[in-house]
């Protein structure tokens, strides 16, 4: 497979062809000779060292701009205004500044929640009120040494002694804060952590790798028995695109961007990750890795395990990485299996090698109707079909389909999928019809591209509205699960069922929100999100029967034959079905890693295990 | 101890005053399942025809057989067909016109628990719901159908034996009331049974309709509850076991007869006279019974149980998990021994609200009087003693008590007059039907006489749940060698396991069984318990002797048996000839005076005692070519028998009766 000469030309056209054939290579079999032609000549293909960094960053003092104690932007929330109309802040999305009517009613008659009765936040506790840092002062004297900045304030501690579970924003809003970091370190590249967790395990010193915060395990969770320093690895600043790499179609990244920075960065050069998890304006490259993320656009792009060629860790042992980038190995257990989902026992994760594409060159939403969740989820099957034997049956150029999600709407029975398309439009529109056939001999009806694009876009502000309803005595959560095909129904049902009879049973006044949606799709099943929300006025320790509901919906879960998690990950919340969920031997097998990894539990969050 | 239980309603009451024909033709519009999807019976066939479950079974039997796959389809397709109701609404109305009339005929009232219903209503709305009624007599379905279109309550799906099927046009009939049919036995057919269950299940997962069946899988003869059939338990099961439905509510419902319409026929049948074939004829010759006052009926329809709490912290539903759902699978132990659990609790649920008539008392003291005359005024006495036992139990007692006693007690003789005689304000000992005649053989005589025990047995029987803990604890007091507690306990737990094939007895709570009877015992001041003994009281004498009384044709029963065994069988002797051989053996003994209680002929108690003999290992069954033969552990046998009678029985009643 030489490469062909191409003769110099700069046609920007021509070049895009090429990578596109390229892909083709990626996703192809080699079935004829015609995907291979278009390798660039040295010159454009060379990587590009150190692609701007400059832009938006998330700053040290992340309280700046983001909320202490809820989701997203300081600027950006749902608030209803002196009209008792719903509106959204800020300039940042395309629903800010945006009046909702409708808003308000759903609200009241979905929880029976009353705008007269509020339950304000709590203002951010002074640092009198955060425990003393407990300081090994001779890890603090070298780490001085070194240079990298580093703080003790407390709002920086607070900020980051927790992630998004429901019990640690309620907490938070009531002004109560347990266990905290006793410092955050900035590091700034591969070799400060380097550095640091050398220092640590010289010092005994406990680290928790801080990416973006957005767990919902409690996986930021001090654990309150811990006696070290606990010490924050906050790895924002380590946050540049190092090259790309436009022959192979990678590019190398440090662990701390966060995905929509990521993303930006990438078009500026016309390439893509495709990665878009839910919390990609937040979330960070090394978080996914530690937790086995997945994104929206999976279908095509593939979930992290997938898109990652290399990964560089920082262990109490040394520096855990492959010696080269081949795209696949056979060398023993993939090591990057023990990275993959280690939840921050076991190091940090400073650098990454992603596989790239370029940017699509046509998008297109579209939604569907189902008369009901039963035909919707026979729809999901047969088109994933569809996607299998188009793969199969054309070597062409890919497309970029897939599904974003799926929502029931129970009473009604009413459910609607929202669709978008990637890719050349010829071929979008032709996928386009075809999807549309198909949910046709299942009942479904278009229902235009408007819906789809806002069912995508309160993607990313859907969080913001558990803020809003916290403000009214309104708390929630979304969890999920990934399920074989021929239990999708089942489990849907009886989850559903679960929690409003567990809430029934715990003195919940009003009827809960309990919904859920297929929002991933593979051969052997799709993950499913819940959401669970309910009016707590009249109980006297909400979290607490939130979590009994919680739990008693996860132990539905498995029963029926529900992962543990799809991609949220166990973290502290979920431990306690780990032994069952992956056997005693396998336990042993995860434990003897960390005892061999990190015998003095310098990574020592608890996560997972 | 005295339990909630709910009023009862007579719905007969309304027949009497209106129009049968408006009753029948009334707007049925029962409600229904809140997650139905309602479908016609062709498109049920078809779900189950198109099943996962089948087409695996199918493809299985097609490759086992050698039969092309079409083949074995038409065969499945045939015992759809074979099965499968067709409920149709104007034979329903048809049934209930016709019913009105004969039920008002036969019944002074049908009482039923308007509560329950309320409950049933509910228990249909929230999850597909199992009718497990008691089985008494023939009429429990129809009744059972009866009284839910009397309360525009959703007709249920029934499972049937198969030999209704044979009643001509009476068996389509019920088959458009809602029955399916069913074969007795079908045990090694894979695809019978892989029909049979998808069927069964896709009606309930579906909640297309309540389904019904009886969990003792046939009618008692005896009217003591029977062990619990588990086959149809496990299938109606299986769906939330494997999380199809969020939960399914099991309605256990109490049908108690004052006068069951069979009596004597049981009676004819457990002495060994075949039982007629179900036919279509033979049921218009049962006309002679309509000219009969059969009392009435009380219809308990019990608390919803919910599979979901019953397997909470039993069962681990993630065993499903790594299995595709259709594959049929054997149950695994823990869903075995939850399912039989569950059987037990249900089938203790029936008793427990099952409607005792005064008439029962009285058959009980009357079966332990045999050596004089009653005059009514003695009886009247120890049946009110006996009535306060009772309700000192808990038994769900209906007594009148605004009646005098007395009258309550003559009504009572006078309904059941078949079975007993009063001369001159006399009640003779022991019961004597008007079938004793003094002219006849000695063995006819006798067996004409079983007949009429029998059939106060089975009376009797109706009480026997509620004394039978606190029995079994007398007569272990009787057997073991002395009052120390943990001697009186092995006694107890001897024959708990003796009779867990004669009585309803949880298997795994012989503790519990010992420490409720040593609590009611207590409480109502016959036993004093220390730590080391068991004692009698002064005044519980009577109590006990009463209860020692009430098991000792069973302790006697099993006693001949065993001696039959070591004295009388042959190497011969097969599972055929057992229960002729014991009951010639049983006849001699019974004529020689050496046997007391004639309820010992029953084949019923013969044939539990044979069960509990080879559970126990004391014979062995070899199965040969054509039969299957007995083999007698003779030494085991002999020393069951030895401990059955400890104290000679002569004894014990000298004791009692002075």
């Amino acid at each position: 497979m030489a490469s062909n000469s191409s003769g110099g030309s700069s046609d920007r056209q021509r070049i895009a062809q090429q990578r596109l054939s390229i892909i083709a290579g990626h996703l192809q079999r080699p079935e004829d000779g015609e995907w291979a032609i278009g390798a660039e000549e040295c010159k454009a293909q060379g990587s590009k060292p150190n692609v701007s960094s400059k832009g938006r960053t998330v700053p040290r003092r992340r309280q700046e701009i983001m909320k202490w104690n809820g989701w997203g932007y300081v600027d950006s929330k749902f608030q209803f205004n002196k009209k008792g109309q719903a509106e959204f802040t800020g300039k940042r999305y395309r629903l800010s500044g945006m009046v909702m009517p409708a808003l308000k009613e759903w609200f009241e008659s979905t929880f029976g929640a009353s705008l007269q009765h509020k339950t304000p936040a709590s203002a951010i506790p002074n640092s009198s009120a955060v425990q003393p840092p407990i300081l090994n002062e001779a890890f603090v004297e070298d780490l001085k040494s070194t240079g990298i900045p580093f703080s003790q304030d407390a709002e920086d501690r607070v900020f980051r002694a927790h992630g998004h579970c429901l019990h640690e924003i309620f907490a938070l809003r009531e002004g109560k804060v347990g266990r905290v970091p006793d410092m955050v370190v900035w590091p700034s590249n591969h070799n400060d952590v380097v550095k640091i967790v050398e220092l640590a395990c010289k010092h005994n010193v406990c680290l928790i790798p801080y990416g973006g915060g957005t767990s919902v395990s409690s996986a930021l969770e001090c654990p309150p028995e811990e006696t070290r320093t606990i010490v924050s690895v906050d790895t924002s600043q380590m946050n540049r695109i190092l090259w790309i790499d436009e022959k192979n179609l990678t590019a190398h990244v440090e662990a701390g961007i966060v995905g929509q920075e990521l993303e930006r960065l990438l078009n500026e050069s016309g390439y893509c990750t495709g990665h878009e998890p839910d919390s990609m304006e937040f979330s960070s490259l090394g978080g996914w890795v530690a937790t086995r993320a997945s994104g929206m656009k999976k279908n095509i792009y593939g979930n992290i395990e997938d898109l990652v060629v290399h990964i560089r860790m920082v262990t109490p042992q040394g520096v855990i990485e492959k010696s080269c980038q081949g795209p696949r190995m056979s060398t023993g257990p993939d090591i990057h299996h023990f990275i993959l989902g280690s939840e921050g026992t076991l190091g940090v994760v400073t650098e990454v090698t992603m596989k790239i594409r370029p940017m699509p060159e046509y998008q297109k939403y579209g939604s569907v109707v189902f008369p009901n969740f039963e035909q919707g989820v026979a729809c999901l099957r047969e088109v994933l079909t569809l996607i299998t034997n188009v793969f199969a049956g054309h070597a062409l150029k890919p497309q970029k389909f897939y599904i974003t999600k799926f929502k029931g709407f129970d009473p009604n029975r009413l459910c609607v999928a929202t669709l978008l398309f990637e890719g050349d439009r010829e071929r979008v529109l032709q996928h386009e019809k075809q999807v549309y056939d198909i949910a046709a001999k299942f009942g479904g009806l278009a229902a235009g591209e408007d819906n789809g694009q806002r069912g995508y876009m309160l993607t990313f502000v859907i969080a913001y509205l558990r803020d809003l309803g916290m403000d009214y005595y309104v708390i929630g959560e979304s969890f999920e699960t990934s399920v074989p095909w021929d239990r999708v129904l089942d489990i849907c049902r009886n989850v559903k069922e679960r929690i409003i009879r567990e809430c029934k049973e715990r003195g919940v006044q009003f009827p809960p929100l309990s919904t859920c949606r297929v929002t991933q799709t593979y051969d052997a099943g799709a993950c499913v999100y819940f959401y669970f929300a309910f009016n707590y006025r009249g109980l006297s320790d909400p979290v607490h029967v939130y979590e009994q509901v919680e739990h008693a919906a996860r132990d539905e879960i498995l029963a029926n034959g529900g992962s543990l998690s799809h991609h949220h990950g166990v973290g502290k919340l979920r431990k306690e079905w780990m032994r069952e969920t992956v056997s005693r031997v396998g336990m042993g097998m995860l434990k003897s890693v960390k005892d061999y990894v990190d015998p003095g539990n310098i990574f020592g969050n608890r996560n997972l295990l | 101890m005295l339990k909630k239980r709910d009023d009862f309603e007579d719905i007969l009451e309304e027949r009497r005053n209106c129009s049968d024909l408006r009753y029948a033709l009334k707007c049925y519009t029962p409600v229904v399942y809140k997650g139905l999807t309602p479908c016609k019976a062709g498109v049920l066939k078809n779900m189950v025809l198109q099943s996962d479950q089948l087409h695996y079974v199918i493809n299985q039997v097609s490759k086992e057989t050698g039969k092309a796959p079409e083949d074995v389809q038409e065969e499945a397709s045939a015992i759809l067909e074979e099965m499968a109701h067709r409920m149709q609404l104007s034979t329903v109305r048809f049934f209930a016109f016709t019913l009105c009339k004969v039920f008002k005929t036969l019944f002074r009232s049908i009482c039923v628990n308007e509560e329950g219903i309320q409950r049933l209503q509910q228990a249909i709305q929230e999850h597909p719901v199992v009718l497990l009624p008691s089985h008494r007599s023939y009429m429990d379905f129809l009744l059972m159908s009866y009284i839910l279109f009397t309360y525009d309550l959703a007709l249920p799906v029934i499972a049937a034996g198969m030999d209704f099927m044979g009643m001509k046009i009476v068996g389509e009939m019920l088959r458009m009331s809602g029955a399916f049919f069913i074969r007795r036995s079908f045990g090694g057919d894979k695809l019978y049974w892989a029909v049979f269950s998808e069927y069964v299940k896709t009606i309930l997962k579906n909640g297309l309709a309540p389904v019904e069946f009886f969990l003792e899988g046939t009618r008692s003869r005896t009217a003591k509850s029977l062990t619990p059939k588990l086959g149809l338990l496990n299938i109606v099961m299986d769906p939330f076991l494997k999380g199809e439905v969020f939960d399914i509510n099991v309605v256990p419902v109490s049908i108690s007869y004052e006068r069951i319409l069979e009596e004597t026929l049981y009676a004819r049948e457990l002495l060994g006279v075949p039982k007629p074939k179900e036919s279509t004829s033979g049921l218009f010759k049962a006309r002679r019974v309509l000219s009969e006052d059969y009392g009435s009926i009380h219809v308990y329809f019990g608390q919803p149980v919910s599979v979901r709490s019953l397997a909470e912290g039993r069962v681990n539903r993630c065993q499903f998990n790594l299995t595709p759902r259709h594959i049929p699978k054997r149950p695994s132990d823990d869903v075995h021994s939850f399912v039989n659990a569950a059987a037990y609790r249900l089938v203790r649920a029936q008793e427990e609200n099952m409607v005792l008539k005064p008439w029962v008392l009285l058959a009980s003291l009357l079966l332990q009087n045999h050596h004089q005359d009653l005059d009514q005024d003695r009886l009247t006495e120890e049946a009110l003693w006996l009535r306060d036992v009772c309700r000192q139990y808990g038994a769900f007692l209906h007594w009148p008590d605004h009646v005098p006693p007395s009258e309550v007690v003559s009504s009572s003789l006078d309904l059941h007059r078949g079975l007993v005689r009063i001369s001159e304000g006399r009640v003779p000992a022991g019961p004597s039907g008007p079938g004793v005649h003094p002219g006849a053989g000695p063995e006819e005589q006798l067996l004409n006489q079983a007949v009429v025990v029998l059939s106060c047995a089975s009376y009797r029987n109706q009480a026997l749940h509620v004394f039978l803990r606190p029995a079994l604890l007398a007569s272990a007091m009787h057997i073991a060698t002395s009052s120390n507690k943990q001697e009186v306990f092995n006694s107890f737990s001897f024959l708990r396991n003796m009779f867990s094939n004669e009585f309803i007895l949880c298997p795994g709570a012989t503790m519990q069984d010992f420490e409720e009877a040593c609590f009611l015992l207590v409480k109502t001041g016959v036993l004093q318990i220390t730590e080391q003994e068991v004692l009698s009281t002064h005044r519980g004498h009577r109590t006990l002797a009463f209860l020692t009384r009430m098991m000792d044709p069973f302790l006697q029963g099993y006693q001949v048996i065993c001696m039959f065994l070591c004295e009388e069988a042959s190497e011969a002797l097969t599972e055929k000839t057992f229960i002729p051989a014991v009951r010639g053996f049983m006849v001699k003994q019974l004529l020689s005076g050496r046997l007391r209680y004639t309820e010992v002929l029953s084949s019923d108690l013969q044939k539990n005692a044979l069960a509990a003999l080879l559970r126990l290992g004391a014979v062995l069954k070899t199965k040969g070519a054509d039969q299957t033969t007995l083999k007698v552990n003779r030494v085991m046998v002999n020393s069951l028998e030895d401990t059955l009678g400890k104290k000679p029985l002569q004894h014990l009643w000298f004791e009692f009766s002075s």
